[in-house]
């Protein structure tokens, strides 16, 4: 039985808020914001409980990269079920160029430094809508653009959770109360050998164009027209 | 400080002067966040007067719940007058959320009553007044004196399931002769054997035509009216049992509301919550938190009833210019929102109070009376600036405006609330 999964969850502005920049343009407003954890990590804390409940792995560790505030998010995976947390801790200048590559390296350092098998994260690149753990492989259905691939991968692995693979379990109450006994453990990236310095630099954040009203048309020489005329063809 | 900028702007005056220091503000401001850790960004977590963290937890966890089972589903239910309250109740009571401070033996959480409040809070997200009174009465207002006196055979009946969402209860306490004057209500039960028989009826009772079972209070002997009533646990299927009608009201529309009738109804005697004749005094005990309750509840309506009105005004032009940017307009906003803040404080008070075991009968009859006159104030005020849209049924404060109508009526009325404070300020004139 695999021993470990480590899962992702990051802290994020609630999807719910509309986002604003702030008015320096130097990033997006989020002091005093609502923020939750990414849905899309909701649903990989989700995958991996239920892992567990079948009794395919023996335990789940939630991992989030951020100032003090990202234990809130951590705290929501262990009500979901996850048995321990690791805050990787980030703030100030460091936090605010804080970019995948940092994270990616950050994540596969505490994979190997936990021994974990599987490592789930809420989705980008390959998204899997089913998995299921035979023996020493990984069983993954995905989605690609034709359709659907199973594929059989050995651990470790690393999955990303699409929008299908689950729905996630309200944290109970009952769970939230319980999830105050559980551990979450401090640790600087600097302990895990990762350089945090970033190779991009934010030069200006702006609101997207607003979209302009579209103009109907009657024929298709009507349309060709126009196009045209927008110097478009 | 973000909110000190903005207002700023709005100024008439001294534009030249005030725009100078909002630009140094602004840069001091982007400096501040980004050189040092995150400032204390979450003071309502840290320094939050009633409020830990697992407080915070519960009610996104509840959030979650509301957003996704009742929200986008309320419209419907307000036209057809009914929500589904068996499905609504069982998802929430697998979730943990109807017996929060409810003993762990049947169900709930054994929480102090500050968790209580939280989850009326939350409830106020729900965008109609009827759903979360009808969760309030199943948590909060059938319940308390069931946990406190019951016997164990009776809560293993009655609490459990109404806990765990499996059965829904409703309350009946008010009548069609007696609603203020608990005291005069009419409802029989007679002594026959080992049962009672029941006669009379009840108004106004929430989730009736729904309900499993209903925390009855009825006369159980000839004796003074305080003394003579008690609190039977009725199922609502036994024979004799009539839903008279479902009653068309003004706002509440998704929660249904019965009168019943009882002609010759039987339940055992051993049906009586703890000792007969203490019921008038058990329901008076649960007032208390219902009226904590229902303040909690509406206080977070209240506040999305204002932000919904300053995004309108926001967005709504009036003589070349958002109607927000006319002062009578965001400054009476800004009084109303002072109101809200100040009724908050009084309601965690009162909570913290009470959890310490304190009689807060005074500050919740305040918190109460308040609470229903603001909502009244506030759904007038704001309904105003949202002019002819205020008016139709599209929009969240029309729906406010009439669901909030019924705070000054229900669950104890203004003239009771001002009573009571009277008799603790020692005001009322002596028989």
């Amino acid at each position: 039985m695999a021993a470990r999964v480590l899962v992702g969850v990051k802290r994020v502005i609630d999807y719910a808020v509309k986002i604003r920049v702030k008015p320096d343009n130097t990033g997006v407003v989020t002091d005093g914001v609502k923020h939750s954890m990414n849905p899309f990590c909701e649903i990989a804390v989700e995958e991996a409980v239920r892992l567990k409940e079948k009794k395919l792995v023996k335990e789940v560790v939630a991992v989030s990269c951020g100032p003090q505030q990202v234990q809130e998010t951590i705290r929501t995976a262990l009500a979901m079920g996850a048995d321990r947390g690791i805050h990787v801790e980030v703030s100030g200048k460091d936090y605010d160029t804080l970019g995948p590559l940092q994270v990616s390296k950050i994540l596969a350092a505490l994979a190997k430094k936990e021994e974990a098998s599987l490592v789930i994260l809420g989705k980008q690149g390959t998204f899997a809508s089913e998995v299921t753990i035979d023996g020493d492989k990984i069983k993954v259905i995905r989605e690609i653009d034709g359709g659907l691939e199973t594929i059989k991968i050995n651990m470790p692995a690393v999955v990303t959770a699409d929008l299908r693979l689950n729905t996630p379990r309200y944290a109970t109450l009952p769970n939230i109360m319980k999830a105050k006994k559980k551990k979450i453990a401090s640790v600087k990236p600097g302990e895990l050998g990762v350089d945090l310095t970033s190779r991009l630099e934010v030069l200006r954040v702006e609101e997207p164009a607003q979209r302009q009203a579209g103009v109907k048309v009657e024929t298709v020489e009507d349309l060709v027209g126009k196009l045209k005329e927008a110097g478009r063809i | 400080m973000a909110l000190c900028v903005r207002s700023l702007h709005y100024s008439g005056f001294s534009r030249q002067i005030l725009k100078t220091t909002a630009v140094f503000s602004k840069r001091h401001i982007s400096e501040r966040v980004s050189s040092k850790s995150e400032p204390r960004s979450a003071p309502q977590t840290a320094d939050h007067v009633l409020y830990t963290q697992e407080h915070f937890a519960l009610k996104d966890s509840l959030r979650k719940i509301i957003d996704q089972e009742i929200n986008p589903y309320v419209d419907e239910w307000e036209e057809k007058g009914q929500f589904p309250a068996h499905r609504i109740f069982k998802i929430l009571g697998s979730a943990g959320f109807l017996g929060v401070n409810k003993p762990v033996e049947y169900g709930g959480l054994g929480l102090d009553f500050s968790y209580s409040v939280a989850v009326a809070e939350e409830l106020g997200s729900i965008n109609c007044g009827g759903i979360p009174m009808a969760i309030g009465v199943q948590s909060d207002m059938a319940t308390p004196a069931l946990a406190r006196f019951g016997s164990a055979e009776l809560k293993k009946e009655f609490l459990l399931p109404s806990i765990m969402g499996d059965k829904v209860a409703c309350l009946g306490v008010s009548e069609v002769g007696a609603g203020s004057d608990v005291a005069s209500i009419k409802t029989k039960a007679v002594r026959k054997g080992d049962e009672f028989v029941i006669n009379g009826g009840k108004m106004w009772t929430t989730t009736g035509s729904q309900a499993d079972w209903m925390c009855l209070l009825a006369n159980t002997s000839d004796g003074p009216p305080h003394k003579n009533k008690s609190l039977i646990c009725l199922p609502m299927d036994l024979p004799g049992i009539h839903i008279a009608r479902k009653i068309n009201k003004l706002g509440m529309w998704s929660s249904d509301t019965a009168e019943v009738f009882f002609d010759d109804v039987r339940v055992p005697c051993k049906n009586v919550i703890g000792e007969e004749g203490m019921g008038f005094t058990y329901q008076m005990l649960q007032f208390q938190e219902e009226r904590m309750w229902g303040v909690a509840n509406i206080l977070t309506t209240m506040e999305k009833i204002i932000q919904e009105t300053i995004n309108y005004t926001r967005e709504r032009k009036i003589f070349h210019q958002p109607v927000l940017h006319h002062q009578v307009v965001h400054f009476r906003l800004a009084e109303l929102q002072t109101e809200i803040e100040l009724l908050r404080s009084l309601l965690y008070r009162c909570t913290a109070l009470y959890i310490k075991g304190n009689d807060v009968t005074k500050l919740a009859s305040m918190a109460k009376l308040k609470g229903g006159r603001l909502a009244r104030e506030l759904g007038d005020g704001c309904l105003q600036y949202w002019g002819g849209m205020g008016f139709t049924s599209d929009v969240l404060v029309s729906r406010f405006y009439r669901d909030s109508r019924l705070m000054s009526i229900g669950a104890g009325a203004d003239e009771v609330m001002l009573s009571i404070i009277c008799k603790y300020m020692d005001t009322l004139p002596k028989k």
